[in-house]
């Protein structure tokens, strides 16, 4: 008899409602190893919002907007990803504006931000 | 026949200029800077049919420079100052007493002032033959144009009759042009004037070397024609004879005086306008007379653009002088100049300086010859140790310093300013060491003191500005290489921190990074930034500029330093540009382009048809590009890998319009089909795109070959042009469309495909070694120091000693290539990153929709806009 082996693969989640407690929120998008650090995956919501995911060197996560909000393409998980005075950011491919990654703020242009998300792996 | 306002009755004084050249349009821009544009009228007459042009420059005609490109009028300058230009009407008669002049076309102008500035015409000794068919001068435009149809037409050998500074940089052209050449010297030395025996021995070499043939010794006696009149050879007074089709005279220059004479103002014995110290005429206190018509107070004609721009100076403020007397106005004079000149001829460095001939009493000289090198160099000292001028052939490096240091004594001893580099201890004088009033330009007169200024002053960081702003460098070009150490030493003393780091992360340039990952392997993006980023990006993210840079060293190098190639492949895949990463190029809504490489634009129909059925069967919207290839647009990310695969399975591979590699290698139709090809340049552009496909560089490249003259291909517009001669190749690099286009300039000439891949070899990789970070070839040339010259001194001469590396990093890069699209399509894992979405691979970006437009796709738009902010300047009219 053979046992299933014990998986270690862990899941990446987005919350997605506000933060009310429940295990519900959470919506799981893809395995941890499918994300390459420096690089977003995007990712598409049970209601048609799209997100961009992103792993940083150290193993942190982030979650925002796909949208860029200056061209309207869905492409900022595409973007090349860095840091700037310890702020993570994330450079659309298109026409280059930096976003934070942790609060969505416009690097470039501070009266502009994209949503951000929760994000964990388990 | 058109008078104009007869003399005095005027609203405003007239000044009137005969003569158009350098000099002529320097005296205009000195009347303009003094504001006396604003009170007097200035009526130019002007016999050649264009506005003053760089004849010293003129050669360089040769290496593509257009007429055009050689003006140095500004005609905005001309119209925004009111002057009254006429071209192509020279003076024909000056009435003194009425102070009027008469010109060709009739029209009659009087005068308050009158400047001559007629400068100099060729003198052709009064041998039988001298104006038979064939037969050319060596001064304006309009000659160099009649010299290359008749080479072009008919010539195979040519003949300059005249071994001096000229007379060898018509040679040089001769030789350019293909034809077999001879220079005939009556002096016992090639440039007797400027240099002495020794020096002389030295260039006849280097240049017999070249394959020229050179006469010295003996002077031309007869110009021998055919039947139909045209020159078939010269009779030497040595009694032999040269065979050649065509003839060049460049036996000297005489002062265009005849105008002078003709209204009886005084002129030299051996000609020139006799003018006093502020360059009046000595006959009439209303006529000046400046540059290489005049007979200065110390009893010479000066034959040099850089005197000439004394005499202009000096005359406009003469005049200012007399318009508005001011008590402390310095009165301007003109009572000699320094007969220095560094030339490039045929590739070999001439210069003297000061007394070069040590005709000063109790002087030394201290000289240095090696045969074998070609080099000689001589100084002249005087009794007190000071510097008096001194003679370099083959090696005038030194030139832009000792010249400064002229009259003083340098700081350390003399021999060891003309040992060469590792012989004894190698001394660095560096222009630091020069007194202020040292003058570094001596075209434009500007001191050490002045370029300070510019930087200290003006705020000038940078040798372009600093040229600007002081003229400095703008003349015949050798102070340049001075210039930007003293601008960069000025710089570094006056504290300015010149951030040259490429980014936040790095204060390194990218050359200085390229150097480091070679030198030491580093291929891991992460070790580089934590072991010699700046101390507070370490252990960061990177950003968005040096993470692509990084990506594209490696890549360039990967081979070499035992990196991963491929660039999706490990830690690479993170350091890509978007574009690189998906192997296509993004379009506005998210969508992609596809670009398979056509290498030189030749196609079989099997594959044009498969182009055609991948598109319509994908629906892609197809445009044939302008870089002869054909690109098809709006595909989705997770068609990417479809398309590529029916692509690669009919044999095409990734066209890297994406990346900032080779694009495409552009041809003409050339010799096969084309009546006028001399050469296959459809052969020779894909064996160029296929050697070159793939390699990463600081900046996208570009090129074209031709296969002939007439350029079809527009090779001159491209990173590095090839176009085909009766004998090969030449070779362009620097050129450049876009947005600020530039004209390639000449490298080398008449190559074998062997010598001219392996210098294509070298430039590329000397460009990827020393370039900045999105540098085209044309901008790299112009900011690195020493520019062309420079870089054929390191490609084609080998200085730095680094060939051999340079060829061996581009052999590597052949040998390692591989299809992009090939490996992708056959790695699925890599295959799983192109989707739309990690959670929904199945799904298509919503956002990513077409219309139709003119039978094909186009982005739907307003699709986009839900939400979305106006781009800057796309806001509602
Ligand atoms: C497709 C094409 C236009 C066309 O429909 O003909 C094109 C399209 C683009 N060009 Fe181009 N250029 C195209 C020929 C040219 C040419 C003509 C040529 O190569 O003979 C030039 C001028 C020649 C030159 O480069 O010296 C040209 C000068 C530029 C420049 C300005 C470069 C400069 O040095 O000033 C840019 C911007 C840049 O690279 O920074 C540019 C950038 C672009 C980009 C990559 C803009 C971008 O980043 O999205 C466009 C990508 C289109 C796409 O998504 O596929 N493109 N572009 C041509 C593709 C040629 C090919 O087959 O690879
Ligand atoms: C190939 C070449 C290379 C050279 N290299 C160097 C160098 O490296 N360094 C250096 O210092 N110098 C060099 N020179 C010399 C330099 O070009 C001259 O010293 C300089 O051009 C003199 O300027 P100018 O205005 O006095 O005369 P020019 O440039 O000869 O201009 C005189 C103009 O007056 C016009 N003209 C004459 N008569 C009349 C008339 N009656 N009416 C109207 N117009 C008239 C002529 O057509 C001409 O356009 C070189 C010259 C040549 C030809
Ligand atoms: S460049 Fe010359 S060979 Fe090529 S197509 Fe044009 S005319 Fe013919
Ligand atoms: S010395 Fe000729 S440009 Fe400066």
């Amino acid at each position: 008899m053979t046992l299933a082996p014990e998986t270690t693969t862990l899941r990446v989640q987005l919350r997605l409602a506000g933060p009310d407690g429940t295990d519900d929120d959470w919506f799981a998008v893809c395995d941890l190893s499918v994300l390459m650090p420096g690089r977003g995956v995007a990712a598409l919501l049970p209601d048609g919002r799209q997100v961009a995911l992103f792993l940083d060197r150290t193993g942190r996560m982030y979650a925002i907007d796909n949208r860029d909000p200056f061209s309207g393409a869905a492409v900022l998980s595409r973007g090349l990803t860095g840091s700037h005075e310890g702020r993570p950011f994330v450079a659309s491919p298109l026409l280059k504006q930096r976003f934070d990654l942790a609060s969505g703020v416009c690097l470039d242009d501070e009266s502009v931000r994209v949503t951000t998300y929760e994000v964990r792996a388990r | 026949m058109s008078t104009t306002a007869p003399v005095g009755t005027g609203p405003r004084p007239t000044i009137v200029l005969v003569g158009h050249g350098m000099v002529g349009q320097r005296f205009l821009e000195a009347l303009a800077e003094r504001g006396l544009t604003a009170t007097h009228r200035v009526v130019v007459l002007c016999e050649e049919p264009r506005p003053a042009y760089d004849r010293v420059q003129l050669t360089s005609y040769f290496s593509g420079r257009t007429p055009e490109e050689l003006s140095v009028t500004d005609m905005e300058f001309i119209a925004e100052h009111g002057i009254e230009l006429h071209l192509g009407d020279p003076a024909e008669t000056v009435d003194r007493a009425a102070r009027k002049v008469t010109a060709r076309s009739g029209l009659v102008v009087g005068y308050d002032t009158l400047v001559l500035a007629t400068g100099s015409f060729p003198f052709v000794p009064p041998v039988p033959g001298k104006d038979a068919e064939g037969c050319f001068v060596y001064r304006t435009i309009e000659d160099l144009l009649a010299i290359e149809e008749y080479a072009k037409a008919r010539a195979t050998t040519g003949a300059v009759v005249g071994g001096g500074l000229l007379g060898l940089e018509a040679a040089g052209a001769l030789k350019g042009l293909g034809l077999a050449t001879h220079i005939v010297e009556f002096a016992p030395r090639l440039m007797p004037v400027q240099v002495d025996e020794g020096g002389g021995a030295a260039l006849l070499r280097t240049i017999e070397n070249m394959g020229l043939t050179v006469h010295t010794g003996t002077g031309t006696q007869e110009v021998v024609t055919g039947d139909d009149g045209a020159v078939t050879g010269m009779k030497l007074s040595d009694g032999s004879t040269v065979a050649t089709d065509l003839v060049v005279f460049s036996a000297g220059v005489r002062p265009r005086d005849q105008l002078a004479r003709d209204c009886g103002l005084t002129v030299g014995e051996r000609g020139g306008i006799s003018v006093d110290d502020q360059c009046r005429t000595v006959s009439d206190q209303r006529v000046f007379a400046i540059g290489e018509c005049a007979l200065a107070s110390d009893g010479r004609v000066y034959g040099l653009v850089a005197p000439g721009y004394e005499m202009a100076e000096t005359a406009a403020a003469t005049i200012a002088a007399e318009t508005a007397p001011t008590e402390t106005a310095d009165e301007a004079a003109f009572t000699g100049a320094d007969l220095s000149t560094k030339l490039k001829l045929l590739g070999v460095d001439v210069a003297s300086f000061g007394d070069a001939h040590g005709a000063a009493a109790d002087c030394l000289d201290v000289v240095y010859a090696d045969s074998r090198s070609g080099t000689y160099k001589k100084l002249v000292i005087g009794p007190g140790g000071e510097l008096l001028g001194g003679i370099l052939v083959g090696d005038a490096d030194a030139y832009g310093t000792l010249r400064a240091f002229t009259g003083s004594v340098p700081p350390i001893a003399p021999e060891q300013l003309v040992l060469p580099a590792g012989a004894g201890a190698p001394v660095q004088l560096g222009p630091s060491a020069l007194p202020d009033e040292a003058i570094i330009c001596s075209c434009h007169n500007v001191t050490k003191g002045a370029i300070r200024g510019a930087v200290t002053e003006h705020s000038c960081t940078t040798v372009p500005e600093v040229k600007k702003c002081t003229k400095a460098g703008t003349g015949c070009g050798s102070c340049v290489k001075v210039l930007g150490q003293l601008v960069t030493s000025e710089l570094e003393a006056s504290g300015v921190e010149v951030d040259k780091g490429l980014c936040g992360c790095f204060s390194q340039t990218r050359e200085e990074l390229y150097e480091i990952v070679l030198a030491l392997r580093i291929s891991s993006y992460q070790q580089l930034l934590d072991r010699y980023g700046r101390e507070n990006a370490r252990g960061g993210d990177g950003c968005e500029v040096c993470k692509p840079t990084v990506g594209s060293i490696v890549a360039s190098l990967a081979p070499t330093i035992g990196a991963e190639g491929y660039v999706l492949g490990g830690e690479q895949a993170a350091l890509q540009d978007t574009n690189d990463h998906f192997l296509a190029n993004l379009q506005k809504n998210g969508s992609y382009s596809i670009v398979p490489r056509i290498p030189g634009g030749e196609i079989t129909p099997e594959k044009l048809i498969v182009i055609g059925e991948v598109a319509r069967d994908f629906g892609l919207y197809t445009k044939i590009t302008g870089g002869q290839r054909i690109d098809m647009f709006g595909a989705r990310v997770e068609q990417l890998p479809l398309i590529w695969a029916r692509l690669v399975d009919a044999g095409f591979e990734s066209g890297h319009a994406y990346g900032k590699s080779l694009r495409t290698v552009k041809s003409c139709v050339g010799q096969t089909w084309c009546r006028y090809g001399v050469q296959d340049s459809v052969r020779m552009a894909i064996d160029l795109e296929l050697r070159y496909r793939g390699l990463r560089s600081p900046h996208k490249l570009k090129s074209a070959v031709s296969g002939c003259a007439r350029e079809c291909a527009e090779a001159q517009s491209k990173d590095f042009g090839i176009i085909a001669t009766a004998a090969g190749w030449n070779l362009y690099v620097g050129g450049n469309g876009g947005a600020t286009p530039r004209h390639a300039d000449l490298l080398a000439q008449d190559l074998s495909d062997a010598e001219l891949i392996r210098l294509i070899d070298r430039f590329l990789m000397f460009y990827i070694r020393t370039a900045d970070r999105l540098e085209r070839t044309s901008t790299w040339l112009e900011r690195i120091p020493g520019g062309l010259d420079h870089v054929r001194d390191v490609v084609v001469d080998d200085s730095l000693g680094i060939c051999e590396e340079l060829e061996s990093l581009m052999t590597a890069h052949v040998a390692a290539y591989r299809d992009e699209w090939a490996e992708t399509i056959n790695d699925p894992e890599k295959l799983s990153r192109f989707v739309s979405f990690v959670n929904a691979p199945d799904t298509p970006d919503p956002v990513v929709g077409f219309v139709p437009e003119r039978d094909q796709i186009k982005p739907d738009l307003p699709l986009l806009t839900i939400g979305t902010r106006p781009l800057e300047g796309s806001a509602q009219r």
